[in-house]
């Protein structure tokens, strides 16, 4: 692989950029893999780079049926940020945010990792409170955040009108280090580092079947042909409950769609990310200046990536009282994602009842920031039997009622 | 954007007149039941790529609960029945055979 560098940069300029290569290869499927991940989304991509990396295991295969990043890695309003209430949660978002700070050096790929700071901002007195206790529980977990009264919310981002009738701004929790990063560029970066490692990524190849010998994974199925592997990673976010249906388990998850626009572009307005949980509005601009808004999710199961207007329709509605600088924009796109969403709203990184086969998913409406994160924690998972990250984030715990219960405030995390 | 026939009133219910309520037909398993059975009846779901069938209520209309039998891969609408069942009626299982030879849901296909 070719390191970019601003050497690069400049010896391609004197030859007319002909000496760029492809980031990744597109290989025919071996026979058989020592780990095959299904899914080249941000998580299945971390998964594989954390293996190499950290455990030396090269002979992966990572599986997608579409285009790499082409799911809800490609779909998210990238929002990225570690403030939650459960301490679980808080250790294995934290890690996150923090490899997020060193992503780009360690992929040697620009990732435009941003951290503008994130407010989520209170407009009831239930969010008040809630976010107050997020604050007090960040401190004791040794993640930065602070509660905020509304006139540093209004110094933050003058755009916003904190005294709307019907949702009045009560203050923030306020995340500085939290921020946004390019979703593409992070599906890209570490496709590019798995297969300079060696590591196939096959693209247009459809898992349809899990193979087992005595409840142990031997291989799977895929529209290019059986393909055999002593363990199996299931990273497919909404279509989980699908691949687990292949290998003869069922999950406590339901797949939803879950939708985002953006707008015409304008100048530079707002440099922070701004969430608004009553809502179910969030808020960034990007580096092109469109306004990236995201809502909320549907309520019926769909595996379409296509969700219901009115939605978008509840989400502009209200914003417009907290940001009248929109309501005179144009939306340019609006588009969905099929979301993986469990009952406490927390995801599941986890054995399953098949020996070798391993699932990553539940990440739902929120799971962007995680990526890498989850990448190290699911390869320490797959490679050793056991991490203390995910002990906690078990597919067993629902059974146990040992739930880390992140739905607190609205329902929703993005 | 979705629209359901409420079976109570007769009405072309579009999705902001309905709210969703989830997977139908569960199996209720009170105190005394396994600890399988307790977690399947809560929070396992059979969340199906295809045939679907699940709850709604007519919320700004008659305000009854109904089912619902849908594709979740093309949101098309197979039929809607009344709640008081265990399971779809026969016109409308044989209409999703006729349209998904081979669909399948827990005890009853
Ligand atoms: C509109 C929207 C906004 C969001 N906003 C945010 C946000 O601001 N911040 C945040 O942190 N998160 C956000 N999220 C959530 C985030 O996008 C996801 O949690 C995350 O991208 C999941 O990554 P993944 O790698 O698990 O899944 P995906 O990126 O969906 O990857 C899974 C891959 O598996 C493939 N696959 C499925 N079935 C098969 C099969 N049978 N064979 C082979 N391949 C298969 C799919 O094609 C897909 O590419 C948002 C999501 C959406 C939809
Ligand atoms: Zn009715």
């Amino acid at each position: 692989m070719r390191r970019f560098s601003a050497f690069a940069i400049a010896r391609e300029a004197v030859r007319h950029h002909m000496g760029w290569e492809r980031h990744w290869r597109s290989p025919a499927p071996k026979k058989k893999y020592d780990v095959i991940i299904v899914g080249a989304g941000g998580h299945g991509l971390a998964t594989a780079w954390h293996l190499g990396k950290h455990y030396g295991i090269t002979n992966v295969a990572v599986i997608e049926k579409g285009w790499l990043g082409g799911g809800n890695t490609g779909r998210n309003t990238t929002i990225i940020r570690s403030n939650y209430l459960q301490d679980p949660s808080a250790a294995i978002y934290e890690k996150s945010r923090s490899l997020y700070e060193t992503m780009s050096q360690d992929l040697n790929y620009n990732v435009m990792f941003s951290p503008r700071g994130v407010i989520m901002l209170a407009q009831t007195h239930h969010e008040v409170r809630g976010y107050q206790r997020t604050a007090h529980a960040n401190a004791l977990q040794g993640v930065k955040t602070e509660w905020i009264g509304p006139q540093r919310v209004k110094e933050l981002c003058p755009i916003m009108n904190i005294e709307g009738p019907r949702y009045p701004v009560l203050g923030g929790l306020w995340q500085a280090r939290g921020g946004t990063a390019r979703h593409d560029a992070v599906a890209w970066g570490y496709a590019r580092a798995c297969s300079d490692m060696g590591m196939d990524i096959i693209q247009q190849c459809e898992v349809t079947g899990v193979r087992t010998e005595a409840g142990r994974v031997v291989g799977v199925d895929t529209t290019k042909g059986p393909i055999d592997c002593d363990k199996l990673g299931m990273v497919v976010a909404g279509h989980a409950s699908h691949l687990a249906d292949m290998a003869g388990f069922r999950l406590p998850i339901e797949s939803v769609a879950l939708q985002a626009l953006v707008s015409e572009p304008i100048k530079p307005c707002m440099d922070i990310v701004v969430m608004a949980n009553t809502v179910h509005g969030y808020l960034s601009q990007s580096d092109k200046g469109e306004m990236v808004i995201g809502g909320g999710t549907d309520g019926f199961n769909n595996y379409t990536q296509r969700g219901s207007f009115h939605h978008i329709e509840e989400t502009v509605r209200a914003l417009n009282e907290t940001f009248p600088i929109l309501s005179r924009l144009k939306m340019l796109r609006q588009w969905g994602g099929i979301v993986d969403v469990t009952g406490d709203r927390s995801p599941i990184l986890s054995k399953t009842p098949v020996e070798g086969v391993f699932v990553n998913c539940g990440w739902g409406t929120g799971g962007f920031k995680a990526i890498p994160g989850s990448g190290f924690a699911m390869a320490e998972l797959m490679a050793k039997g056991q991490s203390p990250l995910t002990d906690e984030f078990s597919m067993f715990r629902f059974r146990e009622g040992k739930f880390i219960d992140e739905s607190v405030a609205a329902g929703v995390a993005h | 954007m979705l629209i359901l026939e409420c079976p109570y009133c007769g009405v072309h219910a579009e999705e902001t007149e309905l709210s969703p309520g989830g997977e139908a037909h569960l199996k209720r398993f009170g105190p005394g039941s396994s600890e399988d059975e307790f977690e399947g009846y809560l929070f396992v779901r059979e969340n199906p790529k295809g045939v679907h069938f699940e709850r709604w209520r007519h919320a700004y209309g008659c305000g009854k609960w109904f089912h619902a039998a849908r594709c979740t891969t093309t949101l098309e609408v197979f039929g809607t029945y009344p709640a008081q069942t265990t399971e779809p009626p026969k016109d409308i299982k044989d209409k999703i055979s006729a349209k998904r030879p081979g669909w399948r849901w827990r005890d009853f296909a």
